[in-house]
């Protein structure tokens, strides 16, 4: 393998992207959203009962949700009030799915620029004219997206630890994030994320027309995680450690399935249509 | 004579249809070979088999003394391609460009920077090296990926469609790049065009190409003779005779195609082709008629191809 020449198309891959204002956007937007803005609503909405509909009744029912979870959430739980109990639940444990919606975003729609796009801007044929080998090609544009997304995912975590442990702190009065369960998500399950966006996003771009086109087909990638995030509101199921080390796992191995089989469609030829 | 590209037999099929079909020909080192044909003739195609990008159906090939199909990332390391669109990151700037895809070609890395300088300067794009590429008129950007194509001193250099689109003068400029390029530096090039006038001016060997079928191969000078079946001469003989070598030529319909008209003390008749240049000339001469020069208007390359193509009109 050409340590350099993955490492120029990594670069090239990364600068151009850069330079997309309808790709960083969202890349921008969604973190904003997710990590700046929502913790501060979130702390807010027990003492904002008026404008936010939210009753001492509504706080009675949610206290029954809590029940239904695991002993491990309900253990960790167990030493606060239910205003804090509100605020962590939602800090913590509703974010969680939320969050991993973040690398599969990143790393699909950086791929979706990388593969079909690249192929709409014909930008692609001057590519295959180099030395690089099929192998390099592919790993380089796998390493643009992954590298991006990691990227984005770990600033994204580091600035919501500020957020929600600030957002919090009136509340809860102490540091209460991240806890083991975070430090699982970002360590075993957020590195395996992004090969979920990447490898579907090879599969579609080789059928796809453009960018655009293949952003919407790969866009169903997020469609699992979304779920995930409804049973975790509604209380049909409960993140836990040993959950999201399973989580995890299956992940890894949807990766290595989706990138074998991407790899294996992956050839000069095809990227030029041909 | 060394062989740089030697293909045998070669065929590429997309489906059904076969876009390059029982190709062989053979390019020698340091000439610039023209490929002719219409657009969808299987130009672009048989590049990308040339350069390992995509594998043949049937049939063989050698370039550089290598397999396409089995060296592909060595062969790329000394072929240079310019691209029919000039496949620029037009986000990115030239000098971006041309860093990127030097890491890609190799370039050692001490060099890459006096490289990038002394190919912007040759192309006239130094000034605005660290401009996006978007914001480039379509000469710079051919003159651009011609830059690209040779960071790393390519032997060999695939030219498709080198000056499409090009106003007269940037045509002008990267032609006469393309010919110090293989007259100065030895390299050899590959034009792959449908400009005959280029071709003509430009080519030591062409191959006119149909269907993915070869149709004609030669110099140029060679297939104007083999193909061109029409040619305009004008005799200059003495004035009296005029008249009676008027008789003579309307008396030879094999050799004379439309009827000869006097100009300016000469005569200028359409002659069914070069063959029949030495034939009219032994038969004025048995007839005693006094020939003081015969001049033949040189048939081109766009004669030839539409000789080739049955079609008598021209394009222009």
């Amino acid at each position: 393998m050409n340590a350099r020449a993955i490492s120029a198309i990594v670069r090239k891959d990364l600068k151009v992207v850069s330079q997309n204002k309808g790709v960083m956007l969202p890349i921008i937007l969604l973190p904003l959203i997710l990590f700046v803005i929502l913790p501060w609503i979130v702390t807010l909405m027990p003492f904002l009962g008026d404008i936010f509909g939210i009753t001492a009744d509504d706080l009675n029912k949610f206290q029954g949700l809590i029940n239904r979870m695991g002993p491990g959430v309900q253990q960790e739980l167990a030493e606060f009030d239910q205003y804090q109990v509100f605020v962590i639940y939602f800090l913590v444990f509703v974010m969680a799915p939320l969050f991993m919606i973040l690398p599969i975003m990143v790393s699909s729609v950086i791929a979706a620029d990388s593969f079909a796009g690249e192929k709409e801007r014909k930008t692609m044929e001057a590519l295959l004219y180099t030395p690089t080998t099929d192998r390099e090609l592919f790993v380089a544009k796998l390493l643009s997206g992954w590298l991006a997304a990691l990227a984005v995912a770990l600033v994204g975590f580091a600035l919501y630890v500020i957020m929600a442990n600030a957002a919090g702190w009136s509340q809860i009065g102490r540091i209460f994030f991240p806890n083991t369960m975070w430090l699982v998500l970002i360590a075993w399950v957020v590195p395996a994320l992004p090969g979920l966006g990447l490898g579907v996003m090879v599969l579609v771009s080789s059928r796809a027309q453009g960018f655009q086109d293949a952003n919407q087909i790969g866009g169903v990638v997020v469609l699992p995680v979304v779920f995930l995030a409804i049973g975790q509101v509604s209380g049909a199921m409960s993140l836990s450690v040993t959950l999201l080390f399973l989580l995890g796992l299956i992940i890894w191995l949807l990766d290595g399935l989706l990138i074998w089989l991407g790899s294996r469609s992956f050839q000069r030829g095809r990227m030029l249509g041909a | 004579m060394n062989t740089v590209i030697a293909i045998n037999q070669l065929t590429r099929c997309f489906k059904e249809t076969a876009a390059v079909d029982q190709l062989s020909l053979e390019v020698h080192a340091g000439e610039i070979f023209g490929f002719l044909g219409h657009n969808g003739a299987g130009k672009t195609t048989t590049v990308r088999l040339l350069n390992g990008v995509i594998e043949p159906t049937s049939g063989s090939m050698r370039v550089l003394d290598l397999d396409p199909k089995m060296d592909g990332p060595n062969l790329r390391a000394r072929t240079g391609v310019l691209t029919e669109t000039p496949s620029m990151d037009e986000r990115l700037t030239a000098w971006d460009n041309l860093d990127i895809y030097a890491d890609l070609y190799g370039v050692p890395r001490a060099d890459v920077s006096k490289r990038i300088n002394e190919l912007l300067d040759e192309f006239d794009l130094a000034d605005r090296a660290k401009e996006r590429v978007a914001g480039y008129s379509k000469g710079m950007k051919q003159r651009l990926a011609l830059a690209r194509a040779l960071l790393h001193k390519p032997e060999l250099l695939f030219l498709d469609e080198a000056t499409s689109g090009l106003d007269p003068i940037a045509a002008h400029h990267v032609n006469d790049l393309i010919e110090r390029m293989a007259r100065r530096e030895n390299r050899t090039v590959f034009l792959c065009t449908h400009n005959l006038v280029e071709a003509q001016k430009l080519c030591d060997r062409v191959a006119v190409l149909e269907h993915g079928r070869l149709v004609a191969l030669g110099t140029p000078a060679e297939l104007t003779r083999q193909y061109v079946r029409r040619l305009d001469v004008q005799i200059e003989i003495n004035e009296e005779q005029i008249e009676g070598t008027l008789q003579i030529l309307r008396s030879l319909p094999r050799l004379v195609i439309s009827e000869p008209v006097r100009t300016n003390g000469a005569l200028t008749v359409t002659l069914s082709g070069h063959e029949a240049i030495p034939d009219l000339l032994e038969i004025l001469v048995h007839k005693s008629v006094r020939v003081y020069r015969i001049a033949a208007q040189e048939a081109n390359l766009e004669q030839v191809y539409f000789a080739l193509h049955g079609e008598e009109e021209s394009v222009q």
